[in-house]
C-alpha cells in the first residue's frame, strides 16, 4: 500500500490537473512520520533515477533536518547523490532558517552553501519561498515541458513561521503550479488546531496518517502492565491511508508498519477482520462524522417514499387526469387539488403520502415565462 | 570508563562503550521530570560522565537554574571537581540566571536575549581547538526558566531550540535539555514540550510509581532511545524502564542510614561502587542522598 502511494507520486498528474498531493501525519503516540517520509523520499528518487516516473527532478524543502542527512540518508539506501546530483536540490531551511547567523559581526562563521543545496534564511516569507521552490525545481529540469516533484519535510515547522492561509495558500499554489508533478508534505497533527490538519486533508489526494499500535497504551503512566505496549508502540504502528480518485471516489486503506535497523517495513494487516478495502468511508474509523447528510435510507422512509404521488404523473386508474396549475383560488378548487394529487394505490383511503401545494397568491396573472414546463408533451 | 562505575542508566544511553567516539554525539537528549521526582539527578550523572577523565568532551552548561557554586557543591560528591574542569577549558558555564529578554512589546528584539546566546555558544564552540571541536556538549538547565527568561515566548523558546538543534548537525555536538512536564500538563496543546519530544533522540522521564508512593521505591526512570541514523549505523528503537530508591546519608557524622538491609556502609567512598542486594547504585547529591537504581 505504501508502494501505491509512491506509484500514485511517481505517475503525477494530467494535463490540466492539479498534482497528486500526500499529507503524511503521525503524532508523539507514534512518531514514526519521519520514517514514512524518508521511505517515500527514497522511492521516488528512485523512480526519478530510473526514467520512471513524470518528474524529471525532485526538491526537497527541509526544515528539520540538515542537507547533510539527506545526503546520508540517499547513500545508505544505494543513492550517490553527493556525485550526482542533477535531479535534485535541497532547500535548506533548517540551518539558519531566520537568518540569525546574518545577524553576527564575525561573518566567517557564516557557511557557504553548495551546489546541491541553497540556504533560505527567512522562512517567514512564504512567497520568497515559493520563488525559490519554483526556480529550484526549473533549474533542475531545464526549460522544457518536464516536471519537478516537491517535498517538504515539516509543514509543522513551516506554519510555525507564519499563518495557516499562508502555508495553505502556498501548497495550493504548488500543487496547481504546472510543472509540479506531486508533492508530498509531514504532519505532526498533535501539534495543530484540528482546522489546520483539516485545512491539509482536503488539499491532498491522499492522507497516510501513521497511529499507535496499541492505543490503550498511550498517555498512561509507565508500569510493568503496559511497559510491553509501551514496547511494541515504540517499534509497530498502524498505518491508514485515504486516496481520493478522480471520479470522486474514497478508498481507505491500511497497513501495518515496523520500524526496524534497516528502515521502515511495511506489511499487509493479517486478520481478516481488519483488512479494508471500501469504496466509501468506514464506520469504524469515525469518518463517518465528517459526512454531512445520511445516505441511507431506514425501511419506513422507503415506504413512505413509495407512497408519493408525484404532480404531473399519470394515475393510470380510468379517471380523468386532474392537474393543479396553481393558478386557481385555494377555496374553489382545493378538492380537484386534492384529487389531482391522490395516491396511486386502488384503495384511495389507504396511504399517507400526499404532496398538496398551494399557491402562495392567487393575484397574480399567469404569464407565459412564468411556466417554464407549459411546452412539455406530458 | 570503569564499569564498576556504570549503571542502568549508562547502559541504556549506550555509555557502556567505549567512550569515543562519544555515543550521544549529534544526538539531543530530553529530561523530562516533574515535582514528585525531580530529574536533575540525570543532568549531574551525565555531566559526570562526560567529564569523565577517559573522554575528550567539552561540556558548554547553559544555567538557568543555579548558579555555579550549587552544581560545583554536587559534582564533587561525584567525584568530579568543576572548577578544575573550568580551568582545563572542560567546563564552560554560561550564569544565565539574570538574563531577561526584552518585552514582546518590542518586536523583533524580543528574541535578541537568545540570539545572543546562541551566537555566544556558536563563538565558544568556534573558538575551541580542533581537537576539542567535535567532542562538545551543550546542557541547557532548564527550559521552562529559558521560557520565563522569554517573556513566556515560547516561540522564540523553540526557535533557539532549533538553532541549537542545528549545531548537533554542523558541529556533531549533543544537545541535553531538561523540562518540567507538569508544567504543562493543563494545557489542551502544549507545544512547547511536544515540539522538544519531537526534536529529541532520547527521552529520559522521571515520574512516580503508577501505583503511588512506596517505601522502597521512590520513583521510576524510562527511557525511550530513538534508533537514529549515525556514522556507527542504525540502531533500532528501545526502551527501558528502572525504579530507583533514595537513601539518606549523613556525611558529618559519617553515618549511613540505611533503609535496606546488607548495604555496606562507606565512608567517603565516593568514587567507590557500592553494592546493595547486588544492585549498582550511585549518587544523587542534589539532596545528599543517595539514589540507587534498582532494575525495572
Amino acid at each position: 500500500m505504501a508502494d501505491t502511494i509512491c506509484r500514485t507520486l511517481r505517475d503525477g498528474g494530467l494535463e490540466g490537473e492539479h498534482a497528486p498531493a500526500l499529507t503524511i501525519k503521525d503524532s508523539k503516540a507514534s512518531p514514526f512520520g519521519f520514517d514514512v517520509f524518508n521511505y517515500v523520499l527514497t522511492q521516488l528518487s528512485n523512480y526519478i533515477l530510473a526514467g520512471k516516473s513524470q518528474s524529471r527532478g525532485l526538491v526537497v524543502v527541509a526544515y528539520s533536518r540538515s542537507p547533510s542527512f539527506y545526503v546520508d540518508l540517499l547513500k545508505r539506501r544505494g543513492i550517490d547523490i553527493a556525485s550526482s546530483h542533477d535531479w535534485i536540490h535541497i532547500l535548506d531551511c533548517y540551518t539558519d532558517p531566520l537568518g540569525w547567523k546574518n545577524w553576527l559581526i564575525d561573518k566567517d562563521i557564516s557557511q557557504e552553501a553548495s551546489s546541491l543545496s541553497s540556504f533560505c534564511q527567512d522562512v517567514r516569507n512564504l512567497d520568497k519561498l515559493y520563488s525559490l521552490i519554483i526556480e529550484q525545481g526549473k533549474g533542475l529540469i531545464g526549460q522544457g515541458k518536464d516536471r519537478f516533484s516537491i517535498a517538504i519535510d515539516s509543514v509543522s515547522e513551516m506554519v510555525r513561521h507564519a499563518s495557516i492561509s499562508s502555508v495553505a495558500g502556498i501548497l495550493s499554489n504548488l500543487r496547481s503550479h504546472d510543472q509540479v508533478s506531486s508533492i508530498f508534505w509531514l504532519l505532526h497533527s498533535d501539534l495543530h488546531e484540528i482546522k489546520f490538519t483539516s485545512v491539509l486533508e482536503y488539499l491532498s489526494s491522499m492522507v497516510a496518517s501513521v497511529e499507535p499500535f496499541n492505543q490503550a497504551a498511550f498517555g498512561q503512566r509507565v508500569d510493568l502492565e503496559n511497559l510491553s505496549m509501551l514496547e511494541q508502540n515504540f517499534r509497530k504502528g498502524k498505518f491508514h491511508v485515504r486516496f481520493k480518485r478522480r471520479n470522486g471516489r474514497v478508498r481507505v486503506m491500511c497497513e501495518e508498519i515496523l520500524v526496524e535497523l534497516a528502515g521502515i517495513k511495511f506489511t499487509p494487516v493479517l486478520s481478516e477482520d481488519e483488512i479494508i478495502n471500501q469504496r466509501l468511508l468506514p464506520k469504524r474509523y469515525g469518518f463517518v462524522q465528517q459526512v454531512q447528510f445520511n445516505l441511507q435510507l431506514s425501511e419506513e422512509e422507503r415506504n413512505e417514499r413509495a407512497k408519493v404521488v408525484l404532480p404531473f404523473e399519470h394515475q393510470g386508474n380510468g379517471k380523468p387526469i386532474q392537474i393543479y396549475d396553481g393558478r386557481r383560488s385555494l377555496g374553489e378548487n382545493k378538492e380537484e387539488a386534492l384529487v389531482s394529487t391522490g395516491k396511486l394505490q386502488p384503495d384511495e383511503d389507504s396511504g399517507k403520502g400526499q404532496i398538496i401545494y398551494f399557491r402562495d397568491s392567487d393575484d397574480e396573472m399567469p404569464d407565459s415565462d412564468e411556466d417554464p414546463d407549459d411546452d412539455l408533451d406530458i | 570508563m570503569e564499569n564498576q562505575n556504570l549503571n542502568l542508566l549508562d547502559r541504556a544511553l549506550g555509555l557502556d562503550g567505549p567512550s569515543e567516539p562519544w555515543p550521544l554525539s549529534g544526538r539531543v537528549v530530553l529530561i523530562e521530570d516533574c515535582v514528585e521526582t525531580s530529574g536533575s539527578f540525570v543532568l549531574h550523572q551525565l555531566v559526570k560522565r562526560s567529564l569523565s577523565p577517559t573522554s575528550s568532551n567539552v561540556i558548554i552548561f547553559v544555567a538557568f537554574a543555579n548558579p555555579f557554586s550549587h552544581y560545583d557543591r554536587i559534582l564533587r560528591k561525584l567525584g568530579c571537581n568543576l572548577v578544575t574542569q573550568r580551568d582545563n577549558k572542560r567546563f564552560i558555564f554560561f550564569d544565565m540566571l539574570m538574563l531577561r529578554c526584552p518585552d514582546v512589546d518590542e518586536g523583533k528584539s524580543s528574541e535578541g536575549g537568545l540570539v545572543l546566546l546562541y551566537e555566544k555558544i556558536l563563538k565558544t564552540i568556534c573558538g575551541l581547538p580542533g581537537d576539542k571541536k567535535d567532542y562538545v556538549t551543550i546542557m541547557i538547565d532548564d527550559i521552562s526558566l529559558v521560557e520565563v527568561a522569554a517573556n513566556g515566548g515560547s516561540d522564540y523558546v523553540l526557535d533557539f531550540l532549533h538553532y541549537c538543534h542545528a549545531l548537533t548537525s554542523e558541529f556533531d555536538c549533543s544537545l541535553i535539555t531538561l523540562n518540567h512536564e507538569d508544567i504543562y500538563s493543563s494545557m489542551e496543546r502544549p507545544t512547547l514540550i511536544l515540539q522538544m519530544e519531537y526534536l529529541a533522540d532520547i527521552l529520559i522521564k522521571a515520574e512516580p510509581l503508577s501505583t503511588g508512593l512506596a517505601t522502597d521505591v521512590h520513583g521510576q526512570l524510562t527511557v525511550l532511545n530513538k534508533g537514529t541514523s549515525h556514522r556507527l549505523g542504525r540502531s533500532g528503537n528501545k526502551i527501558h524502564n528502572f525504579h530507583y530508591k533514595l537513601y539518606v546519608v549523613l556525611w558529618r557524622k559519617k553515618l549511613v542510614i540505611s533503609i535496606d538491609k546488607g548495604y555496606s556502609s562507606e565512608k567517603r567512598s565516593f568514587r567507590r561502587t557500592y553494592h546493595v542486594n547486588g544492585r549498582l547504585g550511585f549518587w544523587n547529591l542534589n539532596t545528599l542522598c543517595v539514589t540507587h537504581l534498582l532494575n525495572g
